[in-house]
Formats: C-alpha cells, structure tokens, sequence
C-alpha cells in the first residue's frame, strides 16, 4: 500500500499544497519549523484520523482559519481509494473513504497501516507504565478491530464504576448489586483483553528480538515481559476482595489498565541502566517490530515515516536502516531532514527511486 | 452575533437551548415565526404552556399520559400479565407501532449512569418491584438500548427481580450495536418482541 497523491488545505502551517510521492523513498528537507514534520503528520492523520502528537484536533487548523482538509489518494493492492478527513472548528470530523463518510470512525482503524519513528518516542520506556500500554494499544488496536473495541467498553466501564465508587464513597453507602453489576462485565472483558495482549505481544516479541539483534553493535539480551494480575487464577476472587480499598480509594485498583510491559537489558529495566545507544536500538526495534507485526497481521505493507532519524541516531544504526530500506524490507518511506547534505551522503549510493521535497515555510518544491 | 432588538436576541437565546438547535438555525424560526400570523405563534405558545402546565404521568408505568391512569393501562384488552420495561416514552411509542405487542409498559425514565449522577434511586426502579410484588405479573421483557448503560442496568434490574417467581425475557438482538430502539425499523423491532428470549447475564 501507498499514498500517491497529497492535498492539503489549511493543514497547521500549511495553505496549500499539492504533493505527487514516490512508492518507494520520498525526502522532505528543509529548515526547523519548515513543515516537515506537519507533512508526516497530515500522512498520520489519514491512516489513525489523528494526529500523532496532540489530541486536540483544531490545533491541526492552520492558525486564523477555521477549517483543513486533507485529500489523499492511496494505491492499495492495485486499485485507487481517496481519503477525505475534513475538520470545521467546533464541529465534529467528517472522514470519508472514496467519498463515504464514516459511520463509525473505529472503522478505519487498521486499514491504511503507518509506522512513525519520531524523536519523543521515548517516553515510552521514560514515563510510566501508561505510556507503555498506549503504545501497544494503538499496535494491538490496529490488528484488531474486536480489540479495540473491547478497550473503549473497558474504559467506559471503568468510568462508570470509579464514578460509582466515588458516589459510595461520599454517601457512606454501597449499593452491592448495583456494583456487582460492573464487576460482572469487566471480569470477562478484564479476562479477554489480558489474553489477547498476551496472545498479539507472543506474536510481537520474536520480530522486536530478531530486530534488536541486527542494530545492536553489542552482544546483549533484550527483553520485553507482559505483566498483568489479571492472569492469575485467583484474579477475579482478588477483584472482590479489593472492594473495601476501592471504596476508599474511590477507583478501581486491579484490572488491565494496570497493565505493564518490562523492558529489560541484560535483566536490568531500561529505563534506569540502559545507555543512550541501548535505548535507540531498543526504540527502533520496538517500531520495525510494529512494521513486521502490522504487515504480517494485515496483510499488507504499512507506511513508514521516519522523523529527524539521522539527528538521534549514529551512522552505525542509520546504516543498518539505510541497509534495509536498500534490501527492500519496507515498502514506500518518508524521511525528513533538516540537513540537506546529510541525506544526500546517505542516500547516493542507493539504487531505488526516490523524489525529493525542499520545504519552505509551508511551501513545497519537488528537487 | 450582534441583534438589532433585545426581543430577538432573548427568544433566539432560549430556541437556541433546544437539542440539535444551533443560533443561526433559532434566528431563522424565530423570524419565520414574526413573518406568519400573530394567532400562529399565539397558538404555539399556548401549546407548549399547556404541555408544562398540564403534563402528567401514568401513575402505574411512568408513561406521559393526560390521564391518572394511560389508556394502554386501562385498557381492558391488554394482558395485564406482561410487562415491557423501556427507558422512555419514545421506546414505547416504537414498540406500539409494531402493533405486535399486546402487554403493559414500564417507563423507566433514562439508564443507570453514574457518571452522569443517574443512580437506581433516579428511575422508577422500585415501582416497578412494586408492580410486580402486587399484581399478578408473570413475564418482564427487558426492552432497553443495547448500549452499556442498557446492559448494566438490565443486569441491574434482574438481579433486583430475581426473588420473583416470573420469567425475564429481553428482546432479540436484532437491534444493531450502540443503535438506540427508537432508531430501528419497525419490522425488525416487531420480530424482536415476539422472538424474545430468556435473560441471559
Ligand atoms: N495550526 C497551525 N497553524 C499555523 N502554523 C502551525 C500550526 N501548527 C504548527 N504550525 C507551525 O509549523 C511549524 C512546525 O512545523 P514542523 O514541526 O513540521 O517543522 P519541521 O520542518 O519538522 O522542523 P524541525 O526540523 O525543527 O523538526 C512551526 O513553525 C509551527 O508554528
Ligand atoms: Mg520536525
Ligand atoms: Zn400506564
């Protein structure tokens, strides 16, 4: 699969623009605050109907205009689809797919597949075990529709029960039935989503391995371990019976959005020993693993994006990449830099067609 | 925006305050309105006051009714046996319109939602158990949205009915997900009722 064509309306610090991409290698250069990134993004927007860096959808309109639209054309096993995503402040998104708008925009989830690497991935071994579970959320949710649905249950669920327990809470009384009542469907939802983390993180882990494996410069032992309550045999008796700490913590203490996934080197957690270069393997084989995952579960090869890689990565690691971009390994690539000289050093002796955009201010001129 | 009356602006404001009502469209009723005949808006008036003033509920299932008592639950040709519990007036208006069911209603009046602060004490909750300690009821048809709060409060309602010797029903699922009764075509919502099953949780 791959983007031919790219209009953009209004899009951050865009007016206009009308871009025509390469199936292979595609380079956007230019200056800091260009507009690079924001080209990445609207590609982003099209494949996850938002964006990869704030949630807050009218920040993608560019400032003092009330509306952005973006228009692509995607190849996908040989035949044309356009893709519409339309936002009028105050209003909701209208996404449409050859000009039918979504009913349901979870529909769209998984079908046009991006994988970005982008500069504040780290938070993902950096912050909490939330950051962690949203990372493999949105992999596993794209996957897997009947996931994704199932977490946005889960979640409303979880909503309504803490609201509960907070209202027990200040009243002094608890309405047993009426608790039992949410205990009884997130018990199996609890009970189907662990399985199906567990279940997508066994399919997951031996590609993050064989990947860490080949940018590694060292010899090391990476590991990626599943960690969840709701496993054990005696979860759902322990959900009960954490009832009276609910009630005084007022939120729900045991369940899958505790859920945690441990990064490890050589059995120490990444995140306090690790070095810099560790955790830059570790980052890129978290994303390619995602890239062999998503193109093995969906039959189809997902977009790859790749943000201000050379600025965080050596020329040891950015070799392996440029080896397997050369080897064919990934199908159509976006790459930004700011350093025009530098791309060209890496990218001369490839044998692949490639198009290259300079950005200016908003502005795009094919090289 | 900017009103030339006072007048203008303080109705717009209000018709504005209607669900689905945004100001453009209140500014364009409110000077339709001023372009008909005075004794139109005179008429509309009145019978918005009349429904405020005189509006009353079914004192057995909750339903909006002119009477004490509904016409569907005086009716002497309705089994008095069944009960279809629903959330609002507008559920029992779609299930009438299948002409396929013969029974009561029980209007709850919305869904369990905590979030929203509707507790079971906010519902018609225990006059429903009433109905069905006191008279002879021997069938309650779980008719709400298939929608979370739907579930939870069906889950809710049979275990509160549990201790009672009647069977629990809930309509078949042909009612897509999410998808409110109101919303489903009369055809599927009228199989539905005939082919309910047994409460399952
Ligand atoms: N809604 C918006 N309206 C107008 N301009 C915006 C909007 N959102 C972002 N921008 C502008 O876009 C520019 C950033 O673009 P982008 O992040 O794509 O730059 P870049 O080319 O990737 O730069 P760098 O090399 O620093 O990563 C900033 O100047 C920012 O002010
Ligand atoms: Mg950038
Ligand atoms: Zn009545």
């Amino acid at each position: 699969m791959y983007i031919e064509k790219l209009n953009l309306i209004n899009f951050k610090n865009y007016e206009e623009a009308d871009l025509q991409f390469s199936p292979n290698i595609n380079i956007f250069l230019g200056d800091n605050g260009a507009g690079k990134t924001n080209l990445l993004d609207a590609i982003h927007c099209l494949s996850l109907t938002k964006s990869a860096f704030h949630s807050n959808e009218s920040y993608n309109i560019k400032k003092h205009e009330r509306f952005f639209s973006l228009l692509a054309t995607f190849r996908k096993e040989n035949k044309a689809l356009t893709l519409q995503y339309d936002l009028q402040s105050g209003q909701k998104k209208v996404f449409r797919c050859n000009n039918v708008p979504y009913e349901r925009i979870t529909d769209h989830i998984g079908k046009f597949p991006v994988v970005l690497i982008a500069p504040y991935d780290t938070d993902v071994f950096r912050e909490g075990s939330e950051e962690r579970r949203k990372f493999f959320d949105a992999i596993f949710s794209q996957i897997d529709s009947h996931y994704l649905l199932q977490l946005i249950s889960y979640n409303q669920l979880l909503k309504q029960r803490n609201a509960l327990l907070k209202q027990f809470a200040e009243s002094g009384r608890c309405d047993d039935i009426l608790l039992e009542s949410y205990n009884e469907r997130l018990l199996p939802l609890n009970a189907s989503i662990a399985g199906l983390r567990q279940k997508y993180l066994d399919q997951y882990i031996p590609y993050f391995m064989e990947h860490y494996q080949a940018i590694a410069e060292k010899r090391e032992a990476p590991s990626l371990q599943y960690q969840s309550t709701v496993l054990s045999n005696h979860f759902e008796d322990q959900f009960r019976k954490n009832k009276s700490k609910d009630l005084v913590l007022q939120r729900t203490t045991l369940g899958v959005h505790r859920d945690d996934v441990e990064f490890k080197i050589d059995e120490v957690a990444l995140k306090t020993f690790a070095s810099q270069g560790q955790q830059k393997s570790f980052l890129i084989a978290l994303k390619l693993a995602q890239f062999d995952l998503f193109r093995s579960a969906l039959q189809t090869t997902p977009i790859l994006l790749m943000d201000d890689i050379f600025d965080k990565l050596d020329d040891f690691r950015i070799g392996k990449l440029i080896q397997m971009v050369q080897e064919g390994r990934f199908g159509q690539v976006f790459i930004t830099d700011a350093r025009p000289e530098r791309t060209e050093y890496f990218f001369q002796q490839l044998q692949r067609e490639m198009r290259i955009f300079t950005i200016e201010n908003g502005n795009v001129q094919e090289k | 925006m900017q009103f030339s009356s006072r007048l203008i602006e303080e109705a717009v404001g209000e018709v504005s305050k209607l669900p689905g009502i945004g100001k453009k469209t209140a500014l364009r009723l409110v000077l339709h309105l001023l372009k008909e005949s005075p004794d139109k808006t005179l008429r509309l008036s009145d019978a918005l006051t009349n429904l405020r003033t005189n509006i009353r509920y079914c004192s057995c299932c909750h339903n909006i009714s002119d009477t004490e008592l509904c016409d569907i639950c005086s009716s002497p040709r309705r089994d008095k046996q069944v009960i279809c519990v629903v959330e609002d007036t507008r559920d029992v208006m779609a299930i009438e319109n299948t002409h396929q069911y013969h029974g009561l209603y029980h209007v709850l009046g919305g869904v369990i939602s905590p979030i929203e602060r509707i507790s079971p004490a906010d519902l018609t909750i225990d006059s429903l158990l009433e109905r069905i300690r006191n008279e002879q009821i021997s069938e309650v048809i779980l008719a709400l949205s298939p929608t979370m709060e739907g579930d939870t409060t069906a889950f809710y309602l049979t275990r509160k009915m549990k201790e009672f010797p009647i069977k629990i029903t809930t309509i078949a699922r042909g009612i897509p997900m999410g998808g409110e009764l109101e919303y489903t075509d009369e055809l599927t919502l009228g199989r539905s009722i005939q082919a309910r099953i047994q409460y399952e949780s």
